[in-house]
């Protein structure tokens, strides 16, 4: 870990394996710090989508570190090696840390193009082919605090045979090696942090193995890659997350791609993970939605989530436009019953915030009738308002989700997150027999 | 995010104001205070107080078509130093509707915005975007674009409309006819804009909180125009505007019907041109006497990236400026240019619609600056000077001026070298 200084300090552990702690050593001069369980600031190119840094600041007690994705930024390159100061710079990111990863979660990446030697993304301009030399190069231009390995994630498809997922844990593993070299030999990265990937499908030795391999490795942390919501089954998922953390050492974080509901974020944390992509909101956004769901354990009812009769009832209805929403894990763009469709017709005269209780500057300055208005006229508005009262209910919600680890009331929150008429994912029947006539 | 972080904009407070504002509350909903007139030109800077603010004049005022101002933030409006903005009759009488807007306390309400609004009466709308409207004596008979039903915008449903929408200045419905057109439709329009107005001015449920404007029209024949003028300075409205231009007139017929205008309006009341933002336009404008503008550009061509200059306007999206590491104007002040660069702006054009708002951002704090620098140099004394500075940052070379701006600022005194 050349020079890295993160470092995990734990303070709790409940349950056996959900964790409680502090990050520490980030930020340029290493005195900043991150609360885990934690969820990352999701950007697009450095922006957190819709917001201006003037209205991303209205949000309090955002996470230190901001993410970006290098399929945003590979097609930049020439650009940011012309600037010479790295992408936060370049991005007016101030006061932050930068974490660079692979892939945008919240955006859909084609299969089939990997070779033993290269991976791709892709950014506004098309496919991009990356080596491993190409993979830190761009990472010296970019000159993140923080990035993950390349890695081959193309296993999530429900069809990987074992020899695909066996390939993928290889090829990645010898990424990882060969990005630690070039990560030694380089004076730009002498103080940034690699996470190794750990990828192994939904075959539970390959993810042992591709845990254990890596944990042999001098890396700082670990991505948890292939487990996005909808690709699999939640209750194998479950399983092959708690297999995956038990090989890892307790004393480095552990980052879950690609998943952001925030029953699955639940159960991932009892599972052991301690960090999220933060895209979740993103989603919501997208599709018109406020995030509405309750997580108040606090004693203290002036303290965020909101009034329960409200968001109880909130849950009911918004349960019943979308009876489906819950089991269709396919679609990743579908409406979960954790948010309320403001372009439902029922909100046109609704002058109610969008979350009684929640302080964020959309509740406390504008109505639901408002932002119905602002969805079905198309005003781009609409983005930014639900943007900034969904990232902060969202980034509350972790935050309850601490408290709850700190005061033994994990069980409490678990109740008050899928209260109303959500159904546990996990509650779906599951049928596992067909993974073994795929070898 | 106060409004106060604009150094010198907020003047709200400032001691003189005060029986400004007790004026508006006593009489009439508005108050016109001449702060300074300019010795050469026929500019003045003036104090209008209006119920929710007193707006500093020459002013531009942002056009927000329903109820927001793309993708800006009511907090972000304020702190660039907007001190009143536009809403459209029109579309939000469609969407979401007046007895909803009403609910939720006027336009202000909903939208939440503190300070002015001005409505327009729906009609340009009405005329320009709904085909098969037909107007007669009655009003502007068009079908609904959304559920296809006949709908009559008489001057009474208009100013009901506003009325329901509580903006603190309301303009009439007029009977608008394309710049263009010449011969008697011109003259009926007129002749049925003053019988409009009459009609307005007797619907108005607010007279007593809500100014209605009337809108001098008369295309472009100056006989009309001062025919119009002469009749409509009989009625007693708290201000004016001068309509019928920026359609696509040749620019000498414009600026002219301006000044023939101003020549015409009574000194105490307030002046607005409608539809007019280019910044050469706003300075010569000015010169000739206008104190309020508005336009969609300035916000409409910030979302294709085009970013209003001092020299003109820059192009954020064109390649040129992938690698330009300086901000869209180094002078600027706007939170926009005080963090990003043009080649940041120009990569996140690709990935996310914050690349609008930065630019939106811009261009709104460009239009807000250039008048509030017009304001001062007219109150300093010193507007012919602005102008001769302002044109040369604006042509490369004084032979790229153009003739009319030459002509207009010439009949006010002012010789461009
Ligand atoms: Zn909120
Ligand atoms: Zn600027």
């Amino acid at each position: 870990m050349a020079g890295s200084r993160m470092q995990l300090e734990l303070s709790r552990v409940v349950h056996g394996t959900a964790r409680l702690g502090v990050l520490k050593g980030l930020g340029s001069t290493g005195q900043h710090s991150l609360d885990v369980p934690c969820c990352l600031l999701y950007t697009h190119f450095g922006t957190v989508p819709h917001l201006t840094q003037d209205t991303l600041h209205t949000i309090s007690s955002l996470p230190f570190v901001t993410q970006v994705a290098l399929s945003h930024v590979a097609e930049h390159q020439d650009v940011l090696e012309e600037f010479k100061d790295g992408l936060k710079k370049f991005a007016g990111l101030r006061d932050t840390a930068l974490f660079c990863s692979l892939h945008d979660p919240a955006a859909p990446c084609p299969t089939g193009y990997t070779t033993n030697k290269t991976v791709s993304v892709w950014g506004s301009g098309g496919r991009i082919d990356m080596s491993v030399a190409k993979f830190m190069a761009l990472q010296k231009v970019v000159q993140p605090d923080w990035y993950q390995s390349m890695a081959d994630g193309e296993t999530w498809q429900i069809n990987a045979s074992r020899k695909r997922v066996r390939k993928s844990v290889d090829r990645t593993l010898a990424h990882l090696d060969e990005c630690l070299l070039l990560h030694q030999k380089s004076q730009e990265l002498d103080r940034v942090s690699m996470f190794g990937v750990v990828e192994g499908g939904d075959i539970l030795e390959e993810r042992v193995r591709s845990a254990r391999e890596t944990a042999k490795r001098p890396v700082a942390g670990f991505c948890l890659d292939g487990f996005q919501s909808g690709a699999m089954d939640p209750t194998l998922r479950i399983q092959l997350i708690s297999a995956v953390t038990k090989e890892l050492p307790e004393d480095k974080p552990r980052l879950l791609q690609g998943v952001g509901r925030p029953d699955e974020v639940l159960e991932c944390v009892e599972a052991g993970v301690d960090l999220f992509e933060g895209f979740f909101p993103f989603q919501a956004t997208e599709r018109g939605c406020a995030l509405c769901f309750s997580f108040n354990v606090s004693p203290d009812p002036e303290r965020a989530g909101g009034t329960q009769t409200d968001l109880d009832e909130e849950q009911h209805t918004a349960g019943e436009t979308q009876p489906n929403g819950d089991l269709n894990c396919d679609d990743q763009t579908q409406m979960t019953c954790f948010e309320m469709n403001l372009r439902d017709k029922r909100y046109q005269d609704d002058f109610r915030p969008l979350v009684e209780g929640c302080g964020c500057y959309c509740c406390k300055n504008h109505q639901r009738a408002y932002v119905h208005h602002l969805l079905v006229t198309n005003e781009l508005l609409a983005g930014v308002l639900l943007m900034i009262h969904n990232t902060s209910h969202y980034q509350s919600f972790f935050h309850s989700l601490r408290e709850a680890l700190a005061g033994d009331k994990l069980d409490l929150l678990k109740k008050r997150v899928l209260g109303g008429s959500c159904q546990l994912a996990d509650g779906i029947n599951v049928d596992n027999s067909k993974r073994n006539d795929r070898d | 995010m106060a409004a106060a972080t604009v150094r010198g904009v907020d003047r709200n407070t400032s001691e003189s104001l005060m029986s400004l504002k007790k004026a508006v509350t006593a009489a009439s909903p508005l108050a016109l205070r001449i702060v300074a007139e300019c010795p050469v030109t026929k500019a003045r800077a003036c104090d209008l107080a209006l119920p929710h603010w007193t707006v500093s004049t020459p002013v531009f005022m942002p056009v927000g078509t329903q109820g927001t101002l793309k993708g800006i933030t009511a907090d972000q409006l304020e702190s660039l130093g907007c001190q009143i903005c536009l809403g459209n009759t029109y579309h939000l009488g469609m969407r979401p509707g007046p007895d909803l807007i009403e609910r939720a306390n006027g336009l202000h309400g909903f939208m939440n915005w503190k300070r002015n609004l001005l409505t327009d009466s729906g009609g340009f709308q009405m005329v320009s975007l709904v085909e098969l409207s037909e107007v007669t004596e009655e009003g502007v008979k068009f079908k609904s674009p959304y559920d296809g039903k006949e709908i009559l915008l008489s001057p009474e449903k208009s100013i009901s409309i506003q009325n329901s929408l509580g903006s603190d200045i309301m303009m009439q419905l007029d009977d608008v006819v394309s710049s263009t057109v010449k011969g008697p439709r011109v003259e009926e329009a007129m002749h049925r804009s003053i019988r409009w107005l009459d009609r307005c001015i007797a619907a108005n449920k607010h007279p007593d909180r809500q100014n209605l404007f009337a809108i001098i029209q008369g295309g472009l024949d100056a006989q009309l125009r001062k025919a119009c003028l002469n009749e409509m300075t009989q009625r007693d409205v708290p201000g004016f505007a001068i309509g019928g231009l920026s359609g696509g007139e040749e620019k000498d017929d414009f600026w002219r019907m301006v000044t023939l205008s101003t020549d015409y309006l009574p000194r105490e009341k307030p002046r607005y041109l409608m539809g007019v933002g280019y910044a050469v336009d706003l300075v010569v404008c000015v010169a000739l006497g206008c104190d309020m503008f508005d336009c969609v550009f300035p916000t409409r061509t910030a979302r294709f990236g085009s970013a209003l200059v001092p020299w003109g306007s820059l192009q954020v999206k064109q390649k040129q400026y992938a690698k330009d590491f300086q901000p869209i104007d180094p002078d600027c002040q706007c939170p926009t240019c005080k963090r990003h660069s043009r080649a940041y702006l120009h990569a996140l054009f690709k990935s996310d619609t914050a690349a609008m708002h930065h630019v939106t951002i811009h261009n709104i704090s460009y239009q807000l600056t250039l008048m509030r620098s017009v304001r001062q140099s007219i109150v300093d004394g010193r507007f012919p000077e602005f102008i001769r500075t302002f044109m040369k940052r604006m042509f490369p070379s004084p032979d790229q001026y153009p003739g009319w701006a030459m002509e207009a600022l010439a009949s006010v005194n002012v010789a461009l070298d």
